[in-house]
């Protein structure tokens, strides 16, 4: 069941969307989907789900189009919340269950394991304006998930939840992951991105700045970081020909290089200074990268 | 189950569940039962005391004639002729013994004159019924006067004849036009109120799930048109349980109610017999009708994106049904202008007018398969263009919401 996005383009008059995207997201992966605000995430999404038209390329999943004749098997949970404010939990999800073509007993036994598991039995019988937000974005998630589809869109999933619930939700996630769930996820937290996903393509106006697995992405971007503690004022640091950044923190200084070459440079500069705590070199995280892709683009 | 179904299914068992729906319902249940037994609630409210009257007579000679007429007129007045002042019996009037005072006498022609005393002269009928009396008390006089018997009198009063023939064959009688005549007005009736009640329901009910952001998850789950249509015939359905309660609860009262009812009201709305093609086309244009303005409805409805903005989009829907409806009753009195003739070939306005026109006239047959074919045309039309406009419209969010957005909603629906 592999989703395959092939040339897709949309433009809306003279504005474009999303510029030639290509992706493919095989069955049982967890597929990242980064870009700012306004980058055509939502718009890709809407072309898979077949709720606009592209103006070219082909979508496919498993070779086929996609209809809706297999609502059954996709699932959406849309960035933008919705669910009948005056409904009641149970009435709600056996009505949007049953269009995605469940039986309402199928929906009832399903729907208590997911309020189970999710620690809110009790909501079934309240109405979904009385429940907090946070609450209201787990009815949601249910609702996208709770007819165990094959094909997974979660557009910013955990924003707004508190770290519990992100957690809850990120371990319900990757359990359909490992069902067999192909799941495109967007999100602006990086963090949730590098925990989950293999896979990763950056958008922004709607042209893919980097696409790639996450390891791949991070080996070729190069740049690394290193981090200095020590007793001593490490100020110096900053005029190593290959140090791009400089931030001092607390203990010492935050330090971006060009190469992971240019750390043996530092270490030798910091031999006979002092007392040093701590010199760790790390990969550039995938907020670095974003910053400098989508940030360069800006420029 | 098909996707159309329960989306049907779900529209018309939630707003059957609604509180609005029940209370709506159970007030025009209440009206027309209160219709039903108006003479009776009348009757309890209007005690069986009469208003006495008291009646100063200078003349000597009114008050006998007056008191006669008066008793035989069915107004609850009763007049008493009293000897005090002026002054006392004022007084009395004003501590509520008499209803009010009346001073008679005669001027110097010999003609009648009355001054009429009360507390209030707000309350008309009373008043009404002694000028009246006193009127023709005063004819009486006159032509007694002038010596003329009462039997030319009655002879002059007499109205006249007045028949109305139609002299051609297939045209409607008198009779036969004042039965279309209330068949018509009921059926104008229900569809404006059916237009402009479910119509309103329907483009609400849009709003709201796009106002609540529902609406994406529903159309990712069902394409759009499918959506639109499910929802306009589950409205319908939910104004037909409406609509056939009130039917049963008014037969049913009518029924128990026969006696008193038979001719009168019945008469005039002409339900005893009017020939049921009448009926039949009746039915096709109220649903035709429905139809075309609930697509509407649906339409503009997906354009708003809050639930206040919905007034203000149907506005120009409301007009054209308002408009409608006011030609349909200038064209009760008038079915052959050429007004009504153009107008019902319009298919906005073409429920309402050709089917009036199918009540009052000998319309040809092929007139009106023009018409209902025009109306078809029309709905398809509107539900395709319908159909585009729901589709981009419950995607788009912003704060306008005009007609222009019709245009961008359909833009969005395009490749590029």
């Amino acid at each position: 069941m592999t989703l395959l996005l092939n040339n897709v383009t949309k433009r809306f008059g003279e504005n474009i969307a999303v510029n030639n995207l290509s992706l493919e997201i095989p069955e049982s992966e967890m597929f990242g989907f980064l870009g700012g605000n306004g980058a055509g995430k939502t718009t890709t999404f809407r072309m898979i789900l077949g709720l606009l038209d592209r103006t070219n390329g082909d979508i496919s999943w498993n070779g086929e189009t996609i209809n809706y004749d297999k609502s059954h098997l996709i699932g959406y949970l849309p960035e933008e919340r919705g669910l009948y404010p005056k409904l009641k939990v149970r009435d709600q999800l056996i009505y949007l269950g049953k269009l995605r073509g469940m039986s309402k007993h199928e929906v009832d036994s399903e729907l208590n394991n997911w309020l189970e598991r999710f620690k809110v039995p009790e909501y079934i019988d309240k109405r979904v304006e009385e429940l907090s937000k946070g609450n209201q974005q787990k009815i949601q998630f249910i609702s996208a998930v709770i007819h165990k589809p094959k094909l997974l869109i979660l557009d910013e999933p955990f924003s707004g939840l508190d770290p519990i619930n992100v957690e809850m939700l990120k371990e319900a996630v990757l359990e359909l992951k490992n069902q067999g769930t192909s799941i495109v996820f967007s999100s602006h937290r990086m963090e949730h991105v590098e925990e989950l996903c293999e896979h990763l393509c950056i958008l922004h106006n709607g042209d893919q700045v980097v696409q790639g697995s996450l390891r791949d992405i991070k080996r070729s971007f190069g740049k690394k970081n290193l981090m200095v503690h020590g007793d001593f004022s490490v100020d110096f640091l900053q005029d190593i020909p290959g140090v791009l950044r400089y931030k001092k923190v607390a203990d010492g200084c935050e330090l971006q290089i060009e190469h992971e070459d240019v750390s043996q440079k530092v270490f030798a500069s910091l031999q006979g200074k002092g007392f040093v705590r701590k010199f760790d070199l790390e990969e550039p995280s995938l907020n670095d990268i974003f910053i400098e892709k989508v940030g360069a683009a800006y420029e | 189950m098909n996707k159309f179904w329960i989306i049907l299914s779900h529209t018309y068992m939630t707003r059957l569940k609604t509180k609005s729906f029940y209370i709506s319902t159970a007030i025009i249940l209440l009206f027309i039962i209160g219709m039903a037994n108006f003479q009776t609630i009348v009757d309890i409210f209007s005690s069986d005391d009469k208003d006495t009257i008291a009646v100063i007579d200078k003349s000597d000679v009114l008050f006998d004639s007056l008191q006669e007429s008066v008793s035989n007129s069915n107004e609850d007045v009763e007049i008493v002729s009293v000897d005090e002042s002026e002054g006392v019996i004022k007084e009395s009037v004003r501590e509520g013994i008499y209803k009010a005072l009346v001073v008679l006498e005669l001027n110097e022609d010999q003609v009648p004159e009355a001054t009429y005393y009360s507390n209030t002269i707000t309350e008309t009928a009373v008043q009404m019924v002694l000028e009246q009396q006193l009127q023709q008390l005063k004819i009486a006089m006159a032509t007694q006067a002038a010596g003329i018997d009462q039997a030319t009198i009655t002879e002059i009063y007499e109205p006249i004849t007045f028949q109305r023939i139609a002299l051609n064959e297939s045209a409607k009688t008198d009779e036969e036009l004042n039965q279309a005549r209330g068949i018509v007005y009921i059926m104008l009736f229900l569809l404006y109120i059916a237009v402009l009640m479910y119509g309103t329901i329907i483009a609400t009910d849009v709003a709201t799930e796009k106002s609540s952001r529902v609406m994406e998850i529903l159309v990712s789950s069902a394409s759009p048109v499918t959506h639109m249509f499910a929802k306009i015939t589950g409205i319908a359905l939910l104004g037909l349980t409406q609509i056939s309660l009130f039917v049963i609860v008014g037969y049913t009262l009518i029924q128990s109610k026969q006696e008193e009812l038979t001719g009168g009201i019945f008469e005039y709305f002409g339900i005893q017999d009017t020939s049921p093609t009448v009926y039949i086309y009746g039915i096709i244009f109220f649903l035709l009708g429905y139809l075309l303005y609930a697509t509407l409805a649906a339409m503009l409805g997906s354009l708003v994106s809050r639930v206040e903005d919905v007034q203000q989009l149907i506005t120009p829907m409301t007009l054209l049904v308002v408009a409608a409806f006011l030609i349909a009753m200038f064209g009760l009195s008038m079915p052959e202008s050429t007004l009504v003739t153009v107008t019902s070939f319009i298919p906005f306005f073409a429920p309402m007018l050709m089917f009036l026109r199918i009540g009052m006239l000998e319309v040809p047959f092929w007139e009106v398969a023009i018409s209902i074919s025009l109306l078809i045309g029309t709905i398809i039309l509107l539900a395709l263009i319908g159909s585009r406009v729901y589709k981009g419209g419950v995607l788009m969010y912003g704060r306008s919401s005009s007609l222009k957005d019709m245009k961008k909603a359909i833009e969005l629906t395009k490749k590029e």
